[in-house]
């Protein structure tokens, strides 16, 4: 019999040369006489061993990485197809690295083991157990088991699921829309990417729990036009399901239907701003609409629509098959359950951690993240996307929970951590925040329009000493506008990594661009 | 990206009649005709607006609005560098300013040889192992100036299909 092999194919792996480390495995292996079964797997999330080969053993999986094309002989020389450790990108049984074997995971207790688009594979790792389950309930029992998980938004404002679903439930309609919000746009993050190309029937099933509990026959994942892979395998995962009955106008013999299709954004970053997504899934410009009614009520077409982030409905599986208690018993405070933290930037094991609330940032960039990849000090960390603070080491001994971050103007957002050594300029780092609100701003309200592009130049003479005291009295009175005067979150909280930078790293921006102190 | 620079009206007519009965049907369309063309021709404004019952001032609207979207032809390939600040934190400005100075262009530019347009994007997913850049439909991890180089001087000389 043949040695399983296991080269992922999800985007960071590709990006690294996992398909030509695929072939070469296959024709080198063949060469020697020892042809091999290739699976291509989803990702573990351990970005920073990726490409992550793994090898099938009589005592369990093990991993090798990061395996670059030219390492592939040697790799086979030193016995790989035997699971030898001799070589020294050899880590041993996947399952014992430290990286993984700490995290708690509930919804990336699959990724990287199956084949993502096998049901097979799905099913045989509790798929679709949720929605088994579901189909035995009445929708408002979906509904209070959700409540009771104690689950919030995880795209960014962390409003409770359950209660959202409430609404949508309580609102009678001809016909209402589940909607996946899949624009993850915050640099940083790359959680709901790893979902989609890893194990998409796990969203596609959160979205028919969501259908089901709602009332819902519709849904529509947008998905940002910077994922091609996650729509190519998303399509195909859709076209998957409804040949096995998981999707379609008869559900497991249920009589109940779910029909889901993937649409692309296109490259706009405010459309993953809930209504701003409404109106671009509508086909229009999309800007911001005025909230009440709120989507839940008049949504997508003027139904009543659940928005959601992937992660938010890629944790409902988990909750109906095996409860909300078993949820609802991770995490702390009015933070429930389990976040997935996606550590990047300057870090020498950037990757997905998922773990219960309560950790701390310094536990994460350190003891996850082994420090910054340069080697030099760690300096600012920015947490939940471009629009929150940088925070500085003060700062990196809170417990992470929504409530905690939000009581010192932080926020946890998407679960992005970017990491900045110490040859970051944080004026340099604020003038980026004002110029991508000016590059990604729908227009419709002034403070937000015009006051980044004034944020943009203010900073800019900050930076080139032109008045700067006054200036940067100028850029705080601009920040206190934008922050009151703003419809939504773009605007209005633009300025926060601004203001963090301003305060913590205020000797940043007494230098000039070039780097001298003046 | 193997684009067919030619386009007839006739052709235009099918992409958007396939997609028309969509509920919220322009993106779809949109996103058809600039896979197939390359860009959206402005041939195209008129028949998608009677299409959809829209005016063509909407859809010109709509097709502004995003960044995704072109109304002029983009080179052979299409080379998006990220901007977002996990790229930054590990080099991204030093690539793009070296990526400028190489290929001679700025953003939203095409190489004289028409082979490449470079572009900025915000963030590739890729942010535990950037600087990343995106060459048509692939990710690229932790490109150094010296990898762009090389992959600028592949993608000169041959298809990328082809590549390993
Ligand atoms: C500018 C802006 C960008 C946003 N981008 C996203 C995004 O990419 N993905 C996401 O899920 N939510 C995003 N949100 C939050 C959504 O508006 C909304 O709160 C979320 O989709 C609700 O789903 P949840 O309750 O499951 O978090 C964004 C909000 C703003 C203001
Ligand atoms: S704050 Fe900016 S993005 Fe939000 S509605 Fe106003 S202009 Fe649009
Ligand atoms: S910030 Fe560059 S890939 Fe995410």
């Amino acid at each position: 019999m043949s040695v399983r092999v296991y080269v992922p194919r999800d985007t960071t792996a590709l990006s690294l040369g996992a398909d030509t480390i695929a072939s070469r495995l296959e024709r080198e292996a063949t060469a020697r006489g020892q042809p091999i079964t290739l699976v291509r797997n989803g990702s573990r999330g351990l970005s920073w061993l990726e490409p992550l080969v793994e090898v099938d053993t009589p005592i369990g999986r093990f991993a090798y990485g990061p395996v670059a094309p030219g390492d592939v002989t040697a790799l086979l020389d030193s016995g790989l197809l035997e699971g030898s450790v001799s070589h020294p990108l050899a880590q041993g049984p996947t399952e014992e690295i430290d990286y993984l074997a700490r995290q708690q995971r509930l919804t990336f207790a699959r990724i990287g083991i199956t084949d993502p688009l096998s049901i097979e594979d799905y099913r045989a790792h509790n798929g679709f157990c949720g929605l088994e389950a579901a189909l035995q309930r009445e929708p408002q029992d979906i509904v209070e088991e959700v409540k009771a998980s104690g689950l919030r938004g995880r795209g960014g404002a962390a409003f409770p699921t359950g209660i959202k679903w409430q609404t949508v439930l309580d609102t009678p309609a001809d016909q209402k829309y589940i909607v996946c919000n899949a624009d993850e746009g915050d640099s940083g993050t790359f959680a709901d990417r790893l979902v989609m190309e890893c194990d998409p029937y796990m969203l596609i099933e959160g979205m028919a729990i969501a259908g089901l509990a709602v009332g819902a026959t519709q849904g529509y994942i947008y998905l940002r036009s910077e994922y091609p892979l996650a729509k190519e395998i998303l399509d195909e995962a859709i076209r998957r399901a409804e040949q096995a009955g998981y999707l379609g106008d008869d559900l497991r013999d249920s009589g109940r239907a779910f029909h889901l299709e993937v649409r692309l954004g296109a490259g706009a970053y405010i459309c993953g701003e809930e209504t701003s997504l409404l109106e671009s899934l509508e086909g229009k410009r999309g800007l911001v609409r005025f909230k009440p009614p709120l989507p839940a009520i008049e949504g997508l077409f003027g139904r009543p629509t659940v928005v959601n982030n992937v992660l938010s409905l890629a944790a409902v599986p988990f909750i109906l098959a095996e409860g909300a208690e078993a949820y609802a018993s991770h995490g702390m405070g009015r933070s429930r359950g389990t976040l997935a933290l996606q550590l990047a930037g300057n870090v020498r094991r950037g990757g997905l951690v998922e773990l219960a609330f309560g950790t701390t940032l310094r536990t994460l960039m350190e003891a996850f993240g082994g420090g910054t990849a340069s080697g030099r000090t760690l300096r600012a960390v920015q947490v939940g996307g471009p629009l929150c603070a940088y925070l500085p080491e003060s700062q990196w001994d809170m417990p992470l929970d929504y409530e905690t971050f939000a009581e010192v103007g932080a926020g946890v957002g998407h679960g992005g951590v970017v990491m900045f050594d110490d040859s970051v300029d944080m004026a340099e780092q604020a003038r980026f925040s004002m110029e991508f609100c000016k590059v990604e701003s729908c227009g419709k309200c002034t403070p937000c329009r015009i006051g980044s592009t004034r944020g943009v130049e203010v900073i800019d003479r900050i930076r080139a000493n032109d008045n700067r005291e006054a200036n940067l009295a100028l850029l705080s009175d601009l920040c206190e506008t934008m922050v009151d005067g703003s419809l939504c979150a773009m605007g209005g909280m633009t300025p926060f990594p601004v203001q963090s930078a301003l305060k913590h790293f205020s000797e940043d921006f007494q230098r000039t661009a070039n780097g001298d102190r003046s | 990206m193997n684009h067919s620079q030619e386009w007839a009206p006739q052709a235009i007519q099918a992409e958007v009649d396939a997609l028309k009965h969509k509920p919220g049907a322009l993106l779809p369309i949109l996103h058809a005709l600039q896979d197939r063309i390359g860009f959206i021709p402005e041939a195209a404004v008129p028949i998608i607006a009677d299409a959809l019952h829209q005016t063509r001032a909407e859809v010109h609207g709509v097709i502004s609005f995003y960044h995704h979207f072109r109304t002029t032809p983009p080179g052979r390939h299409v080379v998006q560098i990220c901007r977002a600040e996990a790229c930054q934190s590990v080099g991204a400005r030093q690539l793009e300013a070296h990526a400028k100075a190489r290929l001679g262009v700025d953003y939203h530019q095409t190489t004289a040889d028409r082979e490449i347009t470079l572009e900025a994007v915000y963030c590739l997913g890729n942010c535990a192992c950037g600087p990343s850049i995106r060459v048509d439909d692939s990710v690229r991890g932790r490109v150094t100036p010296e990898a762009f180089d090389e992959l600028i001087d592949e993608l000169q000389t041959r298809p990328l299909e082809v590549m390993g």
